[in-house]
């Protein structure tokens, strides 16, 4: 028994080490070819991450990478792909930062109104495409494809026109955005909570509350697949709609369900960068719907397993920045080590997969054939 | 009466009750744009890598492959068809353009076909992935270029033009034959002259590789449905063990598909980046044109014919909402909207389906409270009209779609 558990583990944790190391090895070869030297560049990255500014950065930008991985999870946990991330948490940034601009409430209530509003919004984008699958058929791929188009290019773009904020952004700082939040609406930075461990922060870096959100979230769809009715139902559904019927699992209900919870966590994407700055500026970080499936698969849609996922990919977002000042190699090179890592862990999971398949079939016929004549 | 008419002048037809309704409408809103001929003309570019990347879509799917990585495909090919026509020239543009797509294609087939990864992440993969290859790219290449950086090339080549001969006054061996659509212009007929003025902005100095990719989609059609490869190729798409049954290698023709697949949308990239539209790479240039050749491809009922035909429906609004400042032909169209839903309206009351009609009519209703409230209609509406007519298509039409039964599931040799 303990030795199928290492086997277990050893096979999950096998492939993403493959995928991290073919993509290393192919980047260099890249690095090679185009005449740097990538020995230096990897050591430039690790130093430059194992500063403490860069660290709080890695995680300032892992936090919406996970929210984001975790609600690409709850689809893939239903067999649902939700590829709408991307706009319902641009749609319910704007949203959420207008709201928030419109109310003045104590910090905690002005927080929480927000975040709720963020969390309305995803969920309601994202279940309707639920609702389209269920009562009409539509694919969630294509129809998610098409709100996340809606959402974008649309009623974002409206929006930010409608909700523009005066002179004073556009003045002070030279971009354009929603009106600015008042303070009781930005989430405190937990800097506080570092500095327990570590010396103080410098540089003006600020880790954002935000993490604890996300860490909430994840326990929160731990607890929720794993320990509760509604989570076995979900799960059984996704395996086998029909048989889950038979048991009582309405599969309409599951998808819907499972698309506006996906929804609600893809809401909270943007808060991140709210939270920091108080208004949805005309070029919000975006893509971090897309990298948050690519985060998702690699991570296997487990809590842990995507907080590792959104980690690495952070840390090659930020920690790649010093290639610009150090010269050692072009930063583009980490695009290169994301799309690698992604390909390689997808195709090593399914080969895996049918390893394990094979074993258990291997296995299954062994002992049917060793059983004594007469049992089931 | 109609269904006898052969497919060609029902197409025709279609056509012509369209720039009907469209030169009814546009004089509700005293412009002249929906029928000008640098409206048909811009539709003609715009449609093209839409088409392109819905052919693409095409081909994949009728081997069995979703793909939806045609967006990163694109992508690929913008990248590599500046790339050729700033070194070659703008045909090797298109060819380079072609096989950097390709090569995408390759890597959606080597996850889907050979590892059985399932065919939506593998798209999803791709499309993270294109982008930073093609800025890894610039950096190491562009960036090095008089007027390159790491998010755009240089100016790229174009290709020549044509004018077709007898339609449009082409040379025709030397020959200047006559200019039969120009003549019926200058009439100023009405209704006529509209039409025959559209028609000639479609023949008339038209780029080489807006007539190449046109020509792909009887030559698609014929292909698929008429050669003994296509047979092979949309038996995977449609019964993947009865073919294997039959001694044909499933992986080697889904590789062909795929692989043609990444080829068009490569070439629907190479035209992005020609200056047929922009001239030049530039980094997000493709801004969703594979998904909307997706649409295209899900609204023509995975056919060459109905893919150009959303292709030119959704290239249509694009086409006009670029020269429209103003706003007025965007609003005129929202007219044309009105009288669509209508006509869905109708459809769904005779076929006794409440739901459906209540639901176009209230969709119809406030597209047409919409018009009557305002005079002009915002950029975004064009943006995502588009999407918004696949969506409703679906909504309305999903039964009558008829994707390939074997669309998007596993298949294993000698599994069944």
């Amino acid at each position: 028994m303990n030795h199928t558990l290492a086997r277990r583990v050893m096979l999950a944790s096998a492939a993403p080490l493959a995928a991290v190391v073919i993509a290393v090895v192919l980047s260099s070869i890249v690095l090679l070819v185009s005449g740097s030297n990538p020995l230096a560049a990897y050591v430039d990255m690790v130093q430059h991450a194992s500063k403490l500014e860069t660290g709080v950065d890695i995680f300032n930008r892992a936090t919406p990478l996970y929210l984001a991985g975790v609600a690409a999870a709850i689809g893939f946990r239903m067999n649902l792909f939700n590829i709408g991330v991307e706009g319902q948490y641009l749609l319910a940034f704007i949203v959420a930062a207008h709201v928030g601009a419109l109310v003045a409430l104590p910090s905690a209530l002005h927080i929480a109104v927000i975040l709720l509003t963020a969390m309305a919004v995803g969920g309601a984008f994202s279940g309707a495409a639920g609702v389209l699958k269920v009562t009409r058929g539509v694919n969630e791929v294509i129809s998610t494809i098409m709100l996340n188009a809606v959402a974008i290019s649309g009623l974002a773009a409206w929006w930010i026109v409608e909700w523009q904020a005066g002179g004073e952004i556009a003045a002070t700082g030279g971009r354009v955005g929603t009106e600015p939040i008042d303070d009781s609406g930005l989430m405190p930075d937990i800097n506080s909570w570092l500095e327990v461990f570590t010396r103080e922060v410098g540089q003006g870096k600020r880790l954002t509350g935000m993490l604890v959100v996300a860490a909430v979230v994840g326990i929160a769809y731990h607890a929720l697949l794993n320990r509760t009715v509604f989570g076995y139902d979900l799960r059984s559904s996704g395996a086998n709609p029909s048989a889950s019927h038979v048991g009582g699992v309405s599969p309409k209900r599951m998808v819907v369900a499972a698309m506006t919870l996906s929804g609600i966590v893809a809401g909270l994407v943007g808060m991140t960068e709210l939270m920091e700055t108080g208004y949805y500026p005309s070029n919000p970080i975006t893509l971090l719907g897309f990298t948050g499936i690519a985060v998702a698969l690699l991570g296997r849609n487990h809590p842990v397993g995507v907080a590792f996922a959104a980690l690495i990919f952070a840390f090659l977002d930020i920690s790649s920045g010093i290639l610009q000042i150090s010269g050692a190699a072009a930063r583009e090179i980490v695009e290169i080590m994301k799309g690698v890592i992604i390909l390689t862990a997808v195709i090593a999971y399914e080969v895996v997969r049918r390893v394990r398949e094979r074993e258990e079939a291997t296995a299954a016929a062994e002992a049917m054939a060793t059983a004594p004549a007469g049992a089931p | 009466m109609l269904a006898r008419l052969p497919t060609w002048a029902r197409w025709m037809l279609y056509a012509a009750a369209g720039v009907a309704v469209l030169t009814i409408v546009q004089g509700f809103d005293d412009t002249e744009r929906l029928t000008a001929v640098t409206s048909s003309q811009a539709m003609l570019r715009w449609a093209v890598p839409i088409m392109l990347a819905g052919l693409g879509g095409l081909f994949s799917e009728r081997a069995g492959v979703v793909n939806i990585g045609l967006e990163g495909m694109l992508i690929l090919g913008t990248w590599f068809g500046a790339w050729g026509a700033i070194n070659y020239g703008g045909w090797a543009g298109l060819a380079t353009g072609m096989i950097g797509g390709a090569l995408g294609g390759l890597v959606h087939a080597v996850a889907t076909v050979t590892f059985g990864v399932d065919h939506i992440i593998s798209g999803v993969a791709i499309n993270v992935t294109a982008p930073g290859v093609t800025r890894f790219l610039s950096s190491e290449i562009f960036a090095n270029y008089e007027g390159g950086s790491i998010t755009q090339s240089p100016g790229t080549d174009g290709v020549g033009r044509f004018t077709f001969p007898l339609l449009a006054g082409g040379d025709l061996f030397g020959w200047e034959s006559p200019d039969i659509l120009g003549w019926f212009t200058r009439q100023d007929w009405f209704l006529v002259s509209d039409m025959t003025g559209l028609a000639r902005g479609l023949v008339a100095q038209v780029s080489l590789a807006t007539v190449l990719a046109f020509a792909l989609v009887p030559l698609s059609a014929w292909v698929l449905w008429r050669t003994r490869f296509g047979l092979r190729l949309r038996i995977c798409g449609e019964h993947p063990v009865g073919g294997e049954s039959q001694g044909i290698n499933i992986y080697l023709y889904k590789y062909y598909g795929v692989m043609i697949s990444g080829g068009l949308a490569g070439l629907g990239g190479a035209f992005i980046a020609s200056p047929e539209l922009s001239g030049l790479y530039r980094e997000g240039q493709t801004t969703g044109r594979g998904f909307i050749g997706l649409a295209a491809l899900i609204f023509g009922n995975w056919r060459p014919s109905g893919t150009m035909a959303g292709a030119l429906l959704f290239g249509y609004p694009f086409g006009i909402g670029l020269r429209d400042l103003d706003g007025s032909a965007s609003h005129a169209l929202l007219l044309v909207n009105t009288l669509a839903l209508a006509a869905v309206t109708v459809w769904a009351v005779r076929r006794r389906r409440r739901f459906d009609a209540g639901l176009a009519a209230g969709l119809g209703l406030a597209a047409a409270v919409w018009y009557f409230m305002s005079s002009t209609v915002p950029n975004w509406w064009i943006d995502i009209l588009p999407f918004v007519i696949v969506l409703l298509v679906l909504v309305f039409f999903s039964q009558r779609l008829r994707m390939p039964r074997a669309d998007g599931l596993p298949y294993r040799r000698g599994e069944s």
